[in-house]
């Protein structure tokens, strides 16, 4: 089995080649580097959608019942988890799981957990890679539910082109509403927990004061919605919001934003690699530990010995 | 890919799974979070799983380690079914080890059937992290 098969392998909807090939991605095997680029050619430009809010506001059962909307429609889906790895032990406790158990053993869904391993933006530093593989691997669309996130784990929506901002009815005031970060990257935003009282309330003031935008972000605003994750209230009324912003999220500014970020990320990883691969790497290295040079002079001289 | 030397190795992944219908997870998430604190990445299934539900999440997470923790006194019935499954789908070299409530007598027939040790109560978190490292089919640093 060489990795020239790999798009082969991962076309024939075996879950073990896939399940293998994410753990070498989440391991940043330099191995894979030749298979990369047929990998990303035997990708089915699947949707992919963002779901990211508050530690607790039911991000996994809401992406539970997603999938069963999506699964009653035919659709082969794709879910990454990301959830903290601690930064004392890289350890990490993912309980996504938890609430989806009821697809683990559906053959049309694949589901993975995957630790940020130091990532502070809310994602792990492999995921775009990983939903690459499952793009490949033809699940459509493709969740990525980010670890608890507060008002500023962004980075999902650089990655993904539908991103859905799930809050609580306890979410604050208007003024929470208005703040900067997390809101403002939302293409949907889902008030869970509908059945708590002032559901409805966190919902209209969302609405009012959204609509007051007119900043220099122009954009309509986003569709606020209230749903039950546990019983399914509202539910269908998301899946329509998320397939209807696929097209809007097509368009070829959108298309460029995000290839600007796959390629932020490339090219860091990238850059790094090659300076890594120097000669002059350890002597760099010493240099600045003994302060003899600033890290930044360092950084340019790397990547200029390697051009 | 990232910005880790290729030389590192990554943690170890355990899937830490209730099978059958006992409703006591204390001791499986003591676990969990003392596992979380050696450095292990754990995936914690929750309650009342199935043989099957259990084998399906470790393929699609490709755990290095399988624990099942039973208290319901139906290990003989669920453990080598958790086993022969997870073979089934190619999973040759994870380890799956089980505790819990196992009477001595079991532990013989349990280990042919594959499960590679058993901890019994009183077992430390440093015990089973110890032995986790050592047999894993991925070590650690």
């Amino acid at each position: 089995m060489t990795d020239e098969d790999l798009p082969e392998e991962l076309a024939s909807g075996e879950r073990r080649p896939l399940a293998r090939l994410l753990t070498r991605i989440e391991a940043g095997d330099r191995t894979l580097r030749e298979a990369l680029p047929a990998l990303f050619a035997a990708g089915h430009g699947a949707h992919l959608v963002g779901i990211t809010g508050p530690p607790g506001s039911g991000k996994s059962t809401l992406v539970n019942a997603l999938i069963a909307g999506w699964r009653a429609a035919g659709k082969r889906v794709g879910v990454l988890a990301v959830d903290p790895s601690s930064p004392y032990t890289g350890g990490a406790i993912m309980g996504d799981r938890i609430r989806m158990m009821e697809h683990a053993a559906d053959r049309d869904v694949f589901m993975r957990s995957m630790a940020s391993r130091g990532e502070l933006g809310g994602l792990a530093g492999t995921t775009w890679l990983a939903a690459a593989a499952l793009d490949a691997a033809g699940y459509d669309p493709i969740v990525i539910e980010t670890v608890g996130a507060g008002q500023s784990e962004v980075e999902v929506a650089r990655l993904a082109e539908t991103t859905v901002v799930v809050e609580v009815p306890e979410m604050g005031d208007e003024v929470q509403a208005i703040k900067a970060g997390l809101l403002e990257v939302a293409d949907v935003i889902v008030v869970n927990k509908g059945d708590r009282p002032g559901a409805d309330r966190a919902a209209r003031q969302l609405r009012a004061m959204l609509s007051t935008a007119g900043g220099r972000v122009e954009r309509k605003p986003p569709p606020v919605m209230v749903t039950t994750a546990t019983t399914g209230q509202g539910v269908e009324k998301l899946l329509q919001a998320i397939d209807s912003h696929q097209a809007d999220a097509r368009s070829p500014d959108q298309a460029r934003a995000r290839a600007r970020n796959q390629l932020r990320r490339a090219v860091s990883d990238a850059a790094w690699r090659s300076a890594e691969a120097s000669p002059e790497w350890e002597t760099i290295v010493q240099s600045v530990a003994d302060r003899r040079l600033d890290p930044i002079t360092a950084a340019e001289q790397l990547l200029e010995d390697r051009a | 890919m990232t910005d880790e030397p290729a030389a590192r190795t990554a943690p170890i992944r355990v899937l830490i799974a209730k099978p059958g219908l006992d409703g006591h997870d204390r001791g499986a998430k003591v676990l969990a979070r003392g596992l979380r604190d050696e450095g292990f990445e754990v995936i914690y299934t929750g309650l009342r799983q199935t043989p099957e539900m259990i084998a399906d999440a470790a393929e699609q997470e490709d755990v290095d380690i399988i624990g099942l923790s039973i208290l319901s006194g139906a290990h003989m019935a669920l453990l080598p079914r958790t086993v022969t499954l997870v073979r089934e789908r190619g999973m040759d070299d994870v380890l799956i080890a089980a505790g819990g409530i196992i009477p001595d007598a079991d532990i013989g027939k349990l280990k042919e059937a594959g499960i590679a040790e058993i901890f019994g109560p009183g077992t430390s978190i440093g015990q089973i992290a110890r032995y986790f490292r050592e047999h894993a089919r991925r070590p650690s640093d």
